[in-house]
Formats: C-alpha cells, structure tokens, sequence
C-alpha cells in the first residue's frame, strides 16, 4: 500500500485551488492518491501468512507478537491433554478480522503442524504444496468463471514464513529441500527462531553459513533478486538481503523496563527485548512484513507465483480439451 | 549357576573386637591399587546437531577435546550416522583416567531418521561382545573395559515435549546402556517454560516406561544435598560455553548476549544454578563407580544372558559355547583339535564328492562328443554312398549312349563298306559294258 498520501486539503477536487501561492497549473492529479487511499479503508485488506517449521520453535508466540494479539492456533497447556505432535502434517488456518486507524485487514495464520517433527520426514513438504496450489486452483476457478464475483476472495498464500532451528552450524537437509522447492511456488522469508540461544558472533555466522548454502542450492527468498524493478528498490532490497534470514524472538508477555512496558522474555541473565534491535531482528522482520513491503508480496504473488501457476494448468487442461471438446468456459481463454 | 549347598553358615555371629586390627585399612589398599591401575570410563553423547556436545564435553573436562585444530564432527551434517571415539588420558593428582568419549554425528539431521539408532545400538554390542569374548578366553590377564558406560542424551530445547526421535532412541537404548537425558541450550528457557518442559518430559519418560539412570545418594552429606536437588529435577538442564567473559569483575565461562551474561551449568529449580563441578563430579568422583558397576551388573549382564541364550537356542553350538564355560582348559583344547579334525574330515569328503561329480561330468561330455562325432562319420558316410551311386549311374548311362554311338557308328561303317562295295561291283560292270 502506499505511503499515506499527505492530503494538502481537505477536499483536493483540483479545481484550481491555491495551494502554493499563485499556482494556476496545480491540476490535482496528485488528489487520486487519495481517492485509492479512501477507497481501499473501505475495500480492506487481505493477508495470508503461512508458518512452517518444527513443534516448539516459537511460530504461534511470534505470529502473536506481530500482530500484538492471539492469531495464532490455541496453544493452552493447563487445559486439554499437552499437544500432541500430528501424525502427519496438518494445515490449521485460523481467520481473524483486524483494525488500525480505520484500516481493516483480514488476516489469515495458516499453521503447519507435523511438518519436520516425526522420525521419518521424506514428503513432508507435499501436503504443503498442495494446499498453496489448491489455493491458486480456487482463485482460478473464480477467475475463470463466466458470472465471476466483482471482487475475488483471496485465500491463495501472500508469505511463507519459515523457521530455522538455532544450531548454529547449517541448514539441514530437511530445510534445504523444503525451501528449494517451496520458493519457485510462494514468497518465502526465512526466519531463525529463537535466536536468543545464539550470541552475536554465533548469530554472525551463522547467518552467513545460511546465505551461502541458500546461494549454492539455488534458492530464490524474498525479496526475490529478479523482481526489483528499478534502482531504488534494489537498493532496499539489497539492504534487506544482507540481514537475511532474520534472527527473531518472539514473546507475548510483557515486561517493565526502565519504566517502560515492553515484550520480553525475562531470564535469570537479563530481559530480552522483542523490539529492541539491539537484542534481536524482530522488527526488521514486522518492517519487511506489514510496515513496507506487504503489498509487494502480495504483487508478486498475485501477478508472478499465481500466474505460473495458471498457465500450466491452462496449458495441461488444454492438452485435456483438444481430446474432449466441451463447453468448458476454459476454452474461451485458450487462444 | 553356582549351587549354594544346603549346609551353608547357619548365622553369622557378630564380634567385637577388643584392639586395634588393622584392616580397617583395606579399602586404602584397594584404593592404592585402583590407582596404580588407573581407571577406565567411556561417555557417549547422542543428539541432535548443534545441541552443544562438544562444548559440553570440553566443557565437562575442561580440555579442548574438540578444538580449531581438531574440529568437532559438528562443523559439517553428514550423510549417515557415524560412530566416532577419542581417548584422552587425564591425570590428576597421581590417578589416572583413561576417557573415551564417543560421538555421535549425523544422527537425527537427515530428512529420514528411521534406524539411525541402528549404528548406536551396533556399537555398544560389539563393545560388548568384545568384553565377553575376552572374559571367556583362556588367558584372561589384560581386559580393557571399554564398555559404554553413560550415555548423554540431549534434548533440544523445544519448551513441549519429546520429540517421536528422541523416545524411539531411548526406549531402545534404556536397557543396554546408562541413559542420562539432558536438556540443551537451556538458556533460552526462561525458569517457568524450564520448569514446564522438565514436567512434561519426565510425564512422557514414565508414559513410556523408560528406565533413565538415577543417581543413587551417596554417603557424602554436603554432596547429597545438592545432588538430592539436582536428582529431583531430572532432566538436568545445560548450558555450556567454552569462552570466558568477565561478569562484575569475575571471570567465568559463559557466553555473552546483549541483555546479559549467561553463565555455564545446571540449572536446578527457581532460576537456581549450579556450575559444571557438581555434574563432573557427580559423573567422575562420586558416581562413576556406580555407573560401572550398573553397566556391569545390569546392562552387560543383560546382553550376556541374551548371546548365550541365542546361541543354545540353536541346538547346534551346544558343545561348544557349554565347554567354554564348565570344562578345563586341558578338555577345551583337546575338544578344540577334535573339532578342528572333523572339520578338516569334512572338508576333504566335500572335497571328495566335489571331485567325483566332476569327473562324471565330464565322462558323460566325452561319451556325448564320441556320439556326435560317430553320427557325423556315418552321415557323410551316407552322403559319399549317396554321390558314388550317382556316379556310377551316370557312367552307365555314358556306357550305353558310348556303347550305341559305336554301334551306329559301326552300322554306318558297315553302310559305307557295302555302299563302296557295290559301287565297285558296278564300277566293274559298268566297265564291261
């Protein structure tokens, strides 16, 4: 979404209105800004964030710590028999409708639990991967529709966030296959969980281990080096590259610290602040997610993952028509 | 078994003694020799990678058994689970300990875990086996013990519960070595989520009937205390670091963050936090004895029975497994050569018939080949007969066309003789005229 438009008056309808003195050229083309602005308060927004990593490596506490409130599965370990770990891999999508400043937002935390968690692992990610591409079938079925919605409900997955243990020493094998394949189908941001296992050289390094085996396995994490589109946005995305993957803690207890309320997690060491940048990168990633770049994520999704998808699948129901002929509302797209 | 006859010692009766004896010196002298032998301890660590085995080791024994020079196999996640021993010879204070660490890498970190234990469980048989194999031998004057006598298991610090790897390794591995499960990296659990997990993973110990080692109490009382406390919060909780940072003007290993200093050892109950002596104490001084002893006792013991079982089950080494244990060295022996001479009577049968077939065979290649051969002769045999008759016919029929050529040839002779004659004859008679 675009930086708030500063409105200069209340009511930019361009006619010529004395903004700077004696201006007679200010058109108010400028005002559609925030025309969009209005338009898109009223329309609200949409996201969906997948999580994916092993049981107990913070993904319910840090979705609650983004959003500053319980998104995330219910995690109650008084009440129901302890979590079991799935058997296999499950996808939980929890909805929540959410509000700032007049701006609403349906946010949707799809969770994952099971995946990585049994003895044996091979395939875990296909459960996954179906259900990001049933999520793009759906949106294609709409699309493809003859009376179709005016506007499309959005459920087809904008972010994949995915948590690496803190061993300090590489990625295993498990993340390296889950991420090269799952980064040529949806946006993923790897994140190191519960970073505060690890000092700050340790961090160091390990992050550069990371960025090196990330390089040679050929896997494309957002922001993706070939959608910048001009000078500018390389170079804030450069910027975001080099911190890659973000070492974050999570926590939804709060603290007093110097007189201030803030989340933490408190140790017999010392308190661990989630959003002092010193300690850990949780706000760079909240930055990365919501403050800048969450309508790039969704733009890349929607007009690059989405549309690989749907062309093979038109070039696979066209090999399937040629044998069929029908009245299949697909045939009028296939030109 | 040894049978205890029926008229053994009614009771014992008890005696006081009315001077100084003097053997109240004994266990000095056993104390005297077991150092002069020096002892013998094997530690295995099990984990996941990156939990922070070798710094717990080096940590644990304040050595560098994994160094810069001498990386750990924590540095690169291998392929297989292998199985990796470093002995190092500590001498403190005129005792000596021979330790062996073994390693673990590799386990846990592939996408398919299923038997990784497998090489584990592999190794600590063969020590094992090779412990019985040297207790049964003959010449019985030097048995190393390297038995696996411990084995550290680390947790990772999830904060939920047991992962299905770590229960399958131990519910497989309780009974054959001394399982000490602790939980790693534990400075990333605050006290109450610390708490929280070590309920929990004792809740799930005991669901699966898993027989964890337990520290037994000891006589020491200042000791007992701590190692009471510490026993009741099992699993322990590590935190280890091999780099020393100052803390208000001390120096302590520990490992530095930007919040705080967190500083290595136990973690026992309300944020409470005892160093490393107490562990490598309780490992090493205290209980080492004890932990060999129940690797003795319990696990080898276990193993044993099971071999021994196996073997007599089968019905086919009887003999021999029997006579190691009960005969003398003598009957061993001679039972040893008359074994080794049916075997080489055996041998030489095999052999034997082996050989025999081998001739049949290739008597009956050689008749075959006769056979082939005859039938060969008589067919061409055949073929010449077949071409003489042909020929012969063929003469014939040139003999007659030759024999009726001649004759008429002959008849035109005759013609021309009688034409010549009568044209002599009217040759005369024309002249006449």
């Amino acid at each position: 979404m675009s930086e708030s438009a500063k409105p200069h008056h209340p009511s930019p309808q361009g006619k010529g209105e004395k903004t700077h003195g004696g201006d007679f050229s200010y058109v108010g083309i400028d005002a559609i800004l925030e025309q969009m602005r209005r338009k898109a308060m009223k329309q609200g927004f949409e996201l969906n964030l997948m999580v994916v990593g092993q049981s107990g490596l913070g993904k319910s506490t840090l979705m609650n710590t983004l959003f500053k409130s319980k998104v995330s599965r219910n995690k109650s370990v008084q009440s129901d028999p302890e979590e079991r770990i799935p058997k296999t891999v499950e996808i939980k999508s929890i909805s929540h409708d959410v509000e700032e400043k007049g701006v609403r937002m349906k946010l949707t935390v799809i969770d994952t639990p099971g995946f990585g968690d049994q003895i044996n692992n091979e395939n875990c990610w296909q459960p996954i991967m179906k259900f990001i591409n049933d999520q793009y079938e759906v949106y294609l079925q709409e699309e493809i529709n003859i009376n179709r919605k005016k506007r499309i409900p959005d459920s087809r997955v904008h972010c994949c966030i995915y948590f690496i243990p803190p061993t300090g020493h590489c990625l295993r094998p498990l993340d390296v296959e889950f991420m090269s394949r799952l980064s040529k189908v949806v946006n993923i941001v790897p994140v190191i969980a519960k970073a505060d296992t690890l000092t700050l050289e340790e961090r160091g390094s390990f992050k550069q281990t990371i960025r090196e085996e990330l390089r040679a396995n050929g896997i494309d994490v957002y922001p993706q080096k070939e959608f910048d589109e001009d000078a500018e946005d390389r170079m804030i995305n450069d910027k975001i590259r080099e911190m890659i993957p973000f070492a974050v803690v999570g926590s939804d207890q709060e603290y007093q610290v110097n007189g201030k309320r803030i989340l933490g997690r408190k140790t017999k060491w010392g308190t661990i602040e989630v959003e002092n940048v010193a300690h850990c990168e949780f706000a760079y990633l909240r930055d990365l997610l919501i403050r800048t770049h969450m309508q790039n994520i969704k733009d890349i999704t929607g007009s690059i993952h989405y549309e690989t998808y749907r062309v093979r699948r038109l070039n696979e129901s066209n090999a399937h028509l040629i044998s069929q002929p029908s009245d299949h509302p697909a045939g009028s797209l296939l030109q | 078994m040894i049978e205890r006859p029926e008229t053994a010692v009614p009771s014992i009766a008890q005696r006081n003694l009315e001077g100084y004896v003097g053997f109240a010196n004994l266990p000095n002298q056993v104390y005297r020799k077991s150092v002069k032998r020096g002892f013998e301890f094997t530690l295995m660590v099990v984990g996941e990678s990156g939990l922070g085995k070798s710094t717990l080791i080096n940590s644990l024994f304040l050595t560098d058994l994994y160094s810069k020079d001498y990386p750990g196999p924590s540095q690169r996640i291998k392929k297989t689970v292998q199985v990796e021993q470093s002995k190092v010879l500590i001498k403190e204070g005129g005792v000596q300990l021979t330790l062996t660490i073994v390693d673990t890498p590799g386990f846990g970190d592939a996408v398919d875990n299923s038997n990784c234990w497998q090489p584990v469980i592999n190794y600590i048989d063969s020590k094992c086996e090779d412990f019985l194999n040297a207790e049964s031998r003959v010449n019985r004057r030097s048995m190393p013990d390297n038995r696996v006598h411990c084995c550290l298991y680390f947790i990772a610090p999830s904060g939920h519960g047991l992962k299905p790897l770590d229960i399958e390794f131990m519910k497989r591995l309780h009974d054959k070595v001394n399982v000490i499960p602790l939980i790693a990296k534990a400075d990333t659990l605050t006290p109450e989520e610390c708490q929280l997990f070590k309920k929990q993973i004792m809740k799930e110990i005991q669901e699966h009937k898993i027989k964890i080692y337990e520290f037994p109490d000891t006589e020491d009382d200042e000791d007992n205390k701590l190692i009471r406390k510490i026993k009741e919060k099992m699993p322990l909780a590590v935190v280890g670091s091999n780099v020393v940072v100052e803390v208000n003007g001390k120096k302590v290993r520990g490992r530095q963050y930007p919040w705080g200093v967190a500083e290595e050892g136990i973690f026992v109950e309300n944020g409470e936090h005892c160093d490393f002596t107490v562990l490598r104490n309780m490992l090493i001084r205290t209980h080492m004895q004890d932990l060999k002893d129940v690797t003795n006792n319990v696990h080898y013991e276990n193993y044993r029975s099971k071999k021994l079982a196996a073997v007599t089950c089968n019905g086919v080494d009887t003999s021999k497994t029997k006579g190691q244990l009960t005969k003398s060295p003598l009957a061993q022996m001679e039972e040893e050569r008359r074994e080794h001479v049916m075997k080489m009577k055996k041998m030489e049968a095999e052999m034997e018939q082996v050989f025999e077939m081998k001739v049949k065979e290739k008597k009956q290649k050689l008749k075959d080949s006769e056979a082939e051969l005859e039938r060969r002769h008589e067919q061409m045999k055949r073929n010449l007969e077949a071409q003489y008759k042909e020929l012969e016919e063929k003469r014939r029929v040139f003999e007659e066309e030759k024999a009726n050529w001649e004759a008429q040839q002959r008849i035109l002779e005759q013609q021309k003789l009688d034409a010549s004659k009568t044209m002599e004859k009217n040759k005369k008679k024309g002249k006449i005229f």
